[in-house]
């Protein structure tokens, strides 16, 4: 495959920030979109170039480190869900051209080229993304009863890998998809409940105080989900945030 | 009390008020349109009605026009508060991607959107045109107090006035479709058994809100109504 790259060059968080424009002639479609990067940072270094930087680590789809908007897609398709390290060069054509540009959002400021900075999702988290679990002595496995159906919605929330391709595509870089999973996926556990009041109001409070915008119900977030985070958790975030409003203490 | 207070400051609590003051205004459509349909029934049972509206509403436990103002002073809040949350949403969701990207996706929801918010302006001009035209008469060329009937027919006989009128409200009905949906999903009703209920009742009352009062200028413009 031959193909064009559009990619947004910046050298550090303060630098202006650019589009370079590469060639690459010899592109495997069995590639993975990564490897296609690691491919054109050989040439690059080969030349005496800066290599493109990007985030990356498991490239198995499951830890969340990676993640660029390919033709304005977050992760590159809606079609097969997926990380940007398990999408394929075969779902590219050959001769096209292909616009890589980082997360954008307030929130997340660019590091560096395409790698940028997600500790607000690590400040949402360590402000009520945790529950109390008494250390030593393993509990008994059978001492708190999870129904079925409830098991399998909070594992659902759960799934969420933290990647932030929910706030690069919400039209108003919300953060809203991602903080709801953390609270649904607890929410929904008895291990949860203790802290339910403090952790979303504490989460809600730092999500907002990040930078991230508020949500609209467009559902660009959960479109954009390699882990396909159903809306249904923002509406669970929303009543419990409502209750805790009324709540005393 | 505080609890609501920071519940409010919250961009969730900024758009609970949007759902709350967004179903009271929408419910207040959705009456009107019915009281609209009373021009089917001719002159006297339209004047009659319109009349009812500004003395005897609340009767006996209100006087003369303090059900009028009692309703003119609700929907006066609710545009109030849903105009300035949906303003600081809007200055947060701007706020929180400085810088935009190159290459956009064409997306129908991006778009509903932006319709959401540059519709709910058109709105808000097609509202002051509404009053000036139909309550107060200023700008409505044969305008006789408490005449309603003839105020209608002659103000939608203009076709100008009708094509204007039918293009607000075509704008007005994206924004009920969308705003009724949300209105369960901002408030935490929603979930994946519920959706499709609260989609179709979205799609229903938009539905029920256009064709009612769609069919005034239309039986006007068609001569069904002179």
């Amino acid at each position: 495959m031959r193909l064009t790259l559009r990619i947004w060059r910046q050298k550090h968080a303060q630098a202006r920030g650019h589009f370079a424009t590469y060639r690459m002639d010899d592109v495997s479609p069995d590639m993975s979109f990564l490897e296609m990067l690691d491919v054109l940072n050989e040439q690059l270094t080969e030349a005496g170039e800066e290599p493109v930087a990007f985030d990356h680590d498991c490239r198995e789809g499951i830890c969340g480190m990676c993640g660029v908007v390919i033709n304005g897609i977050p992760h590159g398709q809606h079609k097969h869900r997926t990380t940007t390290c398990q999408l394929h060069m075969r779902n590219f054509r050959s001769g096209e051209t292909i616009t890589i540009e980082p997360w954008r959002a307030k929130a997340f400021p660019v590091i560096k080229d395409l790698i940028v900075d997600r500790s607000a999702f690590d400040r949402v988290i360590q402000n009520g993304g945790f529950i109390t679990a008494p250390t030593n002595t393993i509990p008994e496995a059978n001492a708190v009863l999870v129904a079925k159906d409830r098991s399998d919605l909070a594992m659902d929330a759960a799934a969420c890998i933290g990647c932030g391709a929910c706030v690069a595509a919400c039209p108003n870089a919300s953060a809203m998809l991602f903080t709801a999973a953390k609270i649904t996926h607890l929410g929904l556990l008895p291990q949860g409940q203790p802290e339910r009041t403090m952790r979303v109001v504490g989460m809600v409070r730092v999500m907002d105080q990040s930078g991230f915008g508020g949500c609209t119900n467009l559902g660009e977030c959960s479109l954009a989900c390699p882990k396909e985070i159903h809306l249904d958790s923002i509406a669970q975030m929303n009543l419990d945030l409502i209750k805790a409003g009324f709540r005393r203490g | 009390m505080t609890g609501i207070l920071s519940l409010y400051r919250s961009t969730i609590g900024k758009k609970v008020v949007m759902a709350l003051t967004g179903f009271i205004l929408t419910a207040y459509v959705f009456v009107h349109m019915i009281g609209n349909l009373k021009v089917f029934a001719g002159a006297e049972k339209l004047n009659h009605y319109a009349e009812w509206l500004r003395l005897d509403m609340g009767y006996p436990i209100l006087a003369s026009f303090q059900g009028l103002w009692i309703t003119r002073i609700v929907l006066l809040v609710a545009v109030g508060l849903h105009v300035i949350s949906a303003l600081q949403l809007w200055a947060m969701a701007n706020a929180g991607r400085a810088v935009g990207y190159a290459q956009k996706k064409p997306s129908y929801t991006v778009y509903l959107g932006q319709m959401m918010r540059l519709g709910g302006i058109a709105i808000a001009f097609f509202i002051g045109y509404h009053l000036l035209h139909l309550t107060t008469g200023s700008i409505h060329p044969e305008f006789v107090h408490g005449e309603v009937y003839h105020n209608v027919i002659s103000g939608f006989q203009n076709t100008l006035v009708s094509v204007f009128y039918i293009a607000a409200l075509v704008a007005l009905g994206v924004h009920i479709l969308h705003g009724t949906w949300s209105m369960f999903q901002t408030l935490g009703l929603n979930n994946r058994r519920y959706d499709a209920m609260w989609r179709t009742v979205a799609l229903l009352v938009t539905l029920a809100i256009l064709v009612g009062d769609l069919s005034i200028p239309v039986a006007v413009l068609a001569g069904w109504l002179y």
